[in-house]
């Protein structure tokens, strides 16, 4: 149980910021996902938190104590990396019952606790092998549970899920999700998968070039993103952005002192006939490029004289040979960035009750 | 049809020729003249059975031999071991002075056996020499080195050793530079110590380098005869005559081959059964990703 602040946190490598000035709250018991594109600096991030790698400026704190001098081992965290990292020459117990021996944990209570780990994460069968004759979620298993088996007050997962192939992903997501119910530990969990940060998380960290983009809840940063960048990287596919002056002569009801516009796949609906004129929805007409069909969802692109961009639909997919479509979308539904790709906050689209009393 | 049967075989002729030319050959050879007694000159070869190893073994000379090789062998090749063991892990770090001391450390290896044994003459000469001036300086008492059969074996034992060192800490560190660093890493979280780290995590993943080193050493110590050929001779009083030399002397100087013969079979038995050994232990117990 401990809460996890970074406060000013910069890291360098021969000059180069890594991450820089790096400010953050890890609540306590929360789950807790750095995500970001590769190279934005999470695995860093980690490693500094963990005590593998010194901070180059700025002070990590777990509650109320300063652990930038504490060695890693002293820092009562666990640290379950991406390539397992797990000891070869031992079996599966001796891999789990290391750091107990460290800590000088008696021999009864060693079992004990042994044993009730491999049975939370079912190992029973498999304690006197070595890791090398097990399947990677054997492997993954085991390294959670020589994590876990310590009690540490901070669980630090580095991309543990990224060598599994895509079903034991989803499987190993929930009993991630449900570990940590259970255990009520604070997690921090490194991910380059928005689908891993969304469903998992909650408290999301966007990186991007070392720096937080934002810090929400996973709903908070769908729907609110904060930047362009949130924006894009949040959802698939990716959020539509345009320059405004492109869209603008699609619509008269927007404002002209926004930068950018965007809407997401999802919120669009494509229609093969011309739609009413509707005075809540921006209608535009396009080509249709491609169509991805997914089963539950069809994913279009659609070329547009604005910019191509791509529309999520969950009805029936359309004929391929329609090529002339119309999509709509809510002006309610539309996110506008400044011209530093920031949000926008005090721009609205123009109400259409107060168009119609203009019109009138 | 038969051409391309026959093609493998023809393509490994030149290599099957070479080994049994210059390898079994020479080991049948040797087997069938340590059943015989011949004098190197004369043109007919006495079959004499067994009694050649008989004879090996009811000769307190050739026990003293076997004795003072198996003492030569297990102090060089433990202290062989250990220290480069050690030096492997001191050095095993980024930097000029490091790789200096690997480079300085590794000489040894490429000069020549005769020109070590010159030079270790003349170091531990005990009137000149330069160790006993050393031992002086410090005021220890000085150490008669090869002339004494108390100290020269030991004299030939730190001479194979520092010899040996360089290129053994060198295997060593390639082997260190093996283990991933993320072992460590996962250590350190773990709480470990540095001492059980080495124990539980680098020598158990060092180990078949370990391994490989202590058999190499093993068998190219038990075949010693370089640096006694030219300081010792195998004296003073025998006290540094291991196998080889003996054979040699046997075979080239009393011109006793079958006699030669027979304790050459004994040293390839030796090295054979070491070998096999390796092989064995290698397959079942040490620790091989
Ligand atoms: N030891 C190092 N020396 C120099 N540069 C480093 C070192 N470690 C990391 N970097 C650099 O720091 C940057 C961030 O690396 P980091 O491993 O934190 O990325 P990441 O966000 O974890 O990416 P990924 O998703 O690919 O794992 C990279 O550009 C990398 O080249
Ligand atoms: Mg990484």
């Amino acid at each position: 149980m401990a809460q996890i602040t970074l406060k000013n946190v910069s890291k360098r490598f021969d000059d180069e910021y890594v991450v820089n000035n790096m400010n953050l709250t890890v609540k306590d018991g929360s789950f807790t996902v750095l995500v970001g594109p590769s190279g934005c600096g999470k695995s860093t991030t980690l490693r500094m938190i963990a005590g593998l790698e010194q901070v180059s400026e700025g002070e990590i704190w777990v509650d109320d104590e300063c652990v930038n001098d504490v060695s890693p081992g002293k820092r009562d965290v666990a640290m379950v990396f991406q390539n397992y990292a797990l000891y070869p020459t031992m079996t599966v117990k001796g891999n789990i019952e290391f750091g107990l021996t460290n800590k000088k944990v008696p021999k009864k209570e060693r079992e004990s606790l042994i044993n009730d780990i491999a049975s939370i994460v079912g190992l029973e069968n498999h304690l006197y092998k070595k890791p090398q004759t097990l399947s990677g979620g054997q492997r993954q298993r085991v390294a959670l549970a020589r994590a876990m088996v310590k009690k540490p007050k901070v669980f630090i997962l580095d991309e543990p899920l990224s060598n599994l192939d895509a079903k034991l992903r989803s499987q190993m997501r929930t009993e991630l999700i449900q570990l940590h119910q259970r255990l009520g530990t604070t997690f921090i969990y490194v991910t380059h998968d928005q689908v891993e940060a969304m469903s998992m998380g909650d408290e999301i960290v966007l990186l991007n070039k070392g720096e937080i983009q934002q810090n929400d809840s996973p709903m908070n940063v769908y729907h609110y993103p904060v930047n362009v960048f949130s924006a894009e990287f949040i959802g698939t596919p990716a959020m539509n952005v345009f320059l405004m002056e492109k869209i603008m002569p699609y619509t008269s009801n927007i404002d002209k002192d926004a930068h950018y516009v965007g809407f997401r796949p999802e919120h669009a609906a494509i229609l093969t006939t011309q739609p009413y004129e509707d005075s809540h929805c921006i209608t535009l007409q396009g080509q249709l490029l491609t169509r991805e069909t997914l089963g539950s969802e069809t994913i279009y692109q659609i070329k547009h004289r604005a910019g191509n961009f791509t529309v999520k639909s969950f009805l029936p997919p359309l004929e391929e040979n329609n090529k002339n479509v119309f999509v709509s979308i809510p002006y309610e539904k539309l996110y506008f960035f400044d011209e530093n790709k920031e949000q926008d906050r005090d721009h609205h689209w123009k109400q259409a009750s107060s168009l119609t009393v203009e019109g009138m | 049809m038969i051409g391309k049967k026959a093609f493998p075989y023809a393509m490994i002729t030149p290599s099957m020729i070479v080994f049994c030319l210059f390898f079994i050959y020479p080991i049948g050879y040797m087997i069938y003249l340590s059943l015989h007694d011949w004098n190197f000159v004369s043109p007919v070869k006495d079959f004499v059975g067994l009694s050649n190893f008989t004879s090996l073994f009811s000769e307190q000379e050739f026990l003293e031999v076997m004795r003072n090789s198996l003492v030569y062998t297990v102090l060089t090749v433990t202290l062989t071991t250990g220290t480069s063991l050690g030096l492997a892990v001191w050095l095993n770090k980024q930097g000029i002075v490091y790789r200096f001391v690997q480079g300085a450390m590794f000489s040894p290896h490429i000069i020549s056996l005769v020109s070590i044994s010159m030079l270790w003459m003349w170091l531990m000469d005990p009137d000149y020499g330069l160790l006993n001036w050393f031992l002086g300086l410090f005021g220890l008492p000085e150490s008669p080195w090869l002339t004494d059969p108390s100290t020269s074996l030991l004299s030939l034992v730190l001479v194979a050793v520092w010899k040996g060192i360089g290129f053994n800490a060198l295997v060593f560190i390639a082997g260190l530079q093996s283990i991933p660093r993320d072992m460590y890493e996962a250590a350190s979280l773990d709480d470990a110590t540095w001492f059980r780290t080495f124990w539980k995590i680098t020598l158990p993943m060092l180990s078949p380098t370990l391994f490989f080193l202590i058999i190499i050493n093993v068998i190219s110590s038990f075949q010693v005869f370089e640096t006694i050929a030219i300081m010792t001779q195998g004296g003073p009083i025998n006290s540094t005559n291991t196998l080889v030399f003996y054979i040699y002397e046997y075979g080239f100087n009393f011109f006793k081959i079958g006699y030669a013969s027979a304790a050459g079979v004994l040293l390839l038995i030796v090295v054979s059964v070491m070998t096999f050994f390796y092989f064995r232990l290698l397959s079942v117990k040490v620790h091989y990703r």
